[in-house]
């Protein structure tokens, strides 16, 4: 191609000095870097009182750590975490999903009702929601049905938004309301208890011993271990497949992903379906966890699970995000409720931290956006 | 095969009352470089949005290298082989400059459908090269190309069009927001494809460009070709006159 020479140095920078070596930091650092902070705040805090954040302070107990106050956090931040790892691909995709609270509601009850077992002490179970037939079915069963439940609810979700073009908000809402019936419905607002053994042991189990051949050990922790797993798995499958690649480019800009010959519509169907499975997985260890299943399970997740995901830097107008950042966000969120109770403030006092963490989160964005905007 | 590459036949495109584009007819032969100029709102996009099968035709014919075709999206058109420049630049602004050169055609280590396996160091190499092959700078290809400049960004849109181009390439406004220099370089690449034999439909509002990179020109007025003129049989002042309508069409003298 010949053609006049052009200034090789300069053109396409303006003359400006660029250093390839020097990278930007990742946003990911700016959020380990408040949980640090937060985490320490409540540390002075507790000690001002006379007591520890997240250290043993009684001679009586032995271990470095306030070891009942970190499991706590931990269940609190893997249940909704697991959820928070679907709305983030969600919202990255440039959607939003207010369902994902309810669909727990409804697949614990469900699932539950699969993984009844037939007798309790001697007595036929109480609580039995369904025949005979569903009672002390191997554990695959209630895993099956619970996943299918939330497929199915993020189908409709998926399918509604891309196909009839409702706005997302107004889609998953619909599916917030008729979901959390579904739960009521399900046994006339009956809790469903008593799962079988193997159900128990979904969440209670040792699955670290489990998958490293007992070199470690990390029993009742189970939801932690899978959220660490999940939150891993998508990480990589946002960065390395094409399944990220979508997300992120519709995120960013639909009419462009559209033009590029990505199928739109078929694709944001799937990531709804990806966010209502991981609904589902965060019931079954939700009702493993707690032995019972009740149809307000799961009320206002959603909210903890966007708020988790937008303080890890998500961002609500698509494109933008980690699940790094929505771990750490979850973290951060997690710390800041253990932190507010271990401070011990009143629990009304705490509802309305959260109100303000959620939409102090969004307006963070909101300045993200604008800093964003101006270059 | 045939000599003539594109051809539309009573093109029309309605949106609502408005009537943006109507019975067009246009013919592009085989490497052959046609400009198509108007003023903002003649239908220029328009026309260039039904060729791509980004929308879909009210009325009329498209015919492709031989065949009629209605290309039902935009993914259909550059499988048949037609690489655009789109004047609204169509990238991804979250996305690396190679996820945007390649975005929608993925490079795969191994595939297994939505999950496949993406190869991110060959779509890197094959951006550098792509890069290098159409002297466009960029500093970083890994960052985000939201933070790049307009012309920057217009260049990543301009060289996965060079890269990719194999029957027909169409450039909406390409050099809208570009340097001097930068200008200097999007028109080497159009002197390239034409070396190369690709045809060409390149929409500019800079006569001086098409009188100096096309072999004819297009005018479109009020969503009709008003004029197709052999580059050497007219100058910028008739071409202006037909832009403006004192020449040609039924409204020359109402306009
Ligand atoms: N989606 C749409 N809905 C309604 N009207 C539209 C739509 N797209 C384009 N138009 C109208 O069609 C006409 C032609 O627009 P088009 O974008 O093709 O113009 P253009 O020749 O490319 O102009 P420019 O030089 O400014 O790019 C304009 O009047 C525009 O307002
Ligand atoms: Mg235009």
């Amino acid at each position: 191609m010949g053609g006049t020479p052009v200034s090789q140095a300069t053109h396409g920078l303006g003359g400006l000095k660029y250093d390839p070596t020097k990278k930007a930091r990742a946003p990911e650092w700016n959020v380990l870097v408040a949980l640090i902070a937060i985490t320490v705040i409540f540390e002075i805090l507790n000690r001002i009182n006379g007591t520890s954040f997240l250290f043993n302070l009684r001679d009586n107990v032995p271990g470095l750590f306030n070891q009942q106050r970190i499991d706590i956090m931990l269940l609190q931040v893997s249940i909704t975490g697991i959820i928070a790892l679907g709305v983030t691909q969600v919202i990255i995709l440039g959607g939003i999903d207010l369902s994902s609270g309810s669909v727990v509601g409804a697949t614990a009850m469900i699932v539950m009702s699969f993984a009844q077992t037939a007798m309790v002490n001697g007595n036929p179970n109480p609580k039995a929601v369904l025949g005979d037939w569903a009672m002390d079915l191997p554990v695959i069963a209630p895993i099956a049905v619970g996943l299918a439940c939330g497929l199915l609810a993020g189908l409709i979700n998926g399918a509604l938004i891309a196909y009839t073009k409702i706005p997302p908000f107004i889609a998953t809402l619909g599916m917030m309301v008729s979901a959390r019936g579904a739960a009521r419905w399900w046994s006339n607002g009956q809790p469903v208890s008593f799962p079988t053994e193997s159900y128990a042991g979904l969440a209670n189990g040792d699955l670290l011993g489990t998958l490293t051949f007992g070199l470690f050990h990390w029993p009742g922790q189970n939801p932690a271990v899978i959220f660490a797993l999940l939150a891993v798995l998508f990480q990589v499958v946002m960065i390395r497949t094409v399944y990220g690649k979508r997300t992120y480019a519709i995120g960013s800009n639909e009419a462009a992903a559209r033009m590029s010959g990505i199928a739109v519509d078929r694709h944001k169907v799937l990531v709804y379906m990806v966010a209502g499975a991981l609904a589902a997985v965060a019931a079954i260890l939700l009702t493993s966890k707690n032995l019972t299943a009740q149809a307000g399970m799961g009320v206002m997740y959603e909210l903890d699970a966007i708020a988790m995901a937008v303080i890890g830097g998500v961002s609500l107008s698509g494109g933008r995000g980690s699940m790094i950042g929505t771990v750490l966000g979850a973290m951060i969120f997690s710390v800041i409720i253990s932190g507010f109770t271990s401070i011990r403030l009143d629990a009304y006092y705490q509802e309305m931290v959260k109100g303000v963490i959620i939409v102090g989160a969004v307006i963070l964005d909101q300045w993200r956006q604008r800093g964003r905007a101006r270059g | 095969m045939s000599d003539i590459i594109l051809e539309t036949r009573g093109l029309s495109k309605r949106y609502g009352g408005v009537h943006a584009l109507e019975d067009a007819n246009f013919i592009l032969k085989q490497g052959e470089h046609v400009a198509v100029v108007g003023d903002n709102g003649a239908g220029k996009s328009t026309f260039v949005r039904q060729v791509t099968g980004v929308e879909q035709k009210s009325a009329g014919q498209i015919f492709f290298d031989g065949q009629e075709v209605n290309h039902a999206g935009p993914l259909e058109a550059r499988e048949a082989g037609i690489e655009t420049v789109f004047q609204t630049l169509a990238l991804a602004d979250d996305l690396d400059v190679p996820s945007n050169l390649f975005l929608g055609r993925e490079l795969y280590k191994f595939r297994f459908g939505p999950f496949s396996w993406l190869d991110r160091k060959a779509m890197r190499d094959r951006t550098m090269e792509a890069l290098k092959t159409t002297a466009v700078k960029i500093p970083n290809v890994d960052n985000p190309i939201r933070n790049m400049s307009g012309g920057q960004r217009q260049c990543v849109s301009i060289a996965r069009t060079a890269a990719f181009a194999s029957k027909l390439v169409i450039m909406d406004e390409p050099t809208a927001a570009l340097g001097v220099q930068e200008t200097a370089q999007v028109e080497n690449i159009i002197r390239g494809l034409k070396e190369r034999g690709i045809p060409m439909i390149l929409i500019s509002h800079n006569l001086r460009q098409v009188f100096d990179l096309v072999d004819r020109i297009v005018v479109f007025r009020r969503g009709r070709i008003v004029a197709s003129l052999n580059k050497h049989e007219t100058d910028g002042n008739d071409i202006v006159s037909y832009i403006t309508g004192v020449k040609g069409g039924s409204d020359a003298a109402v306009a």
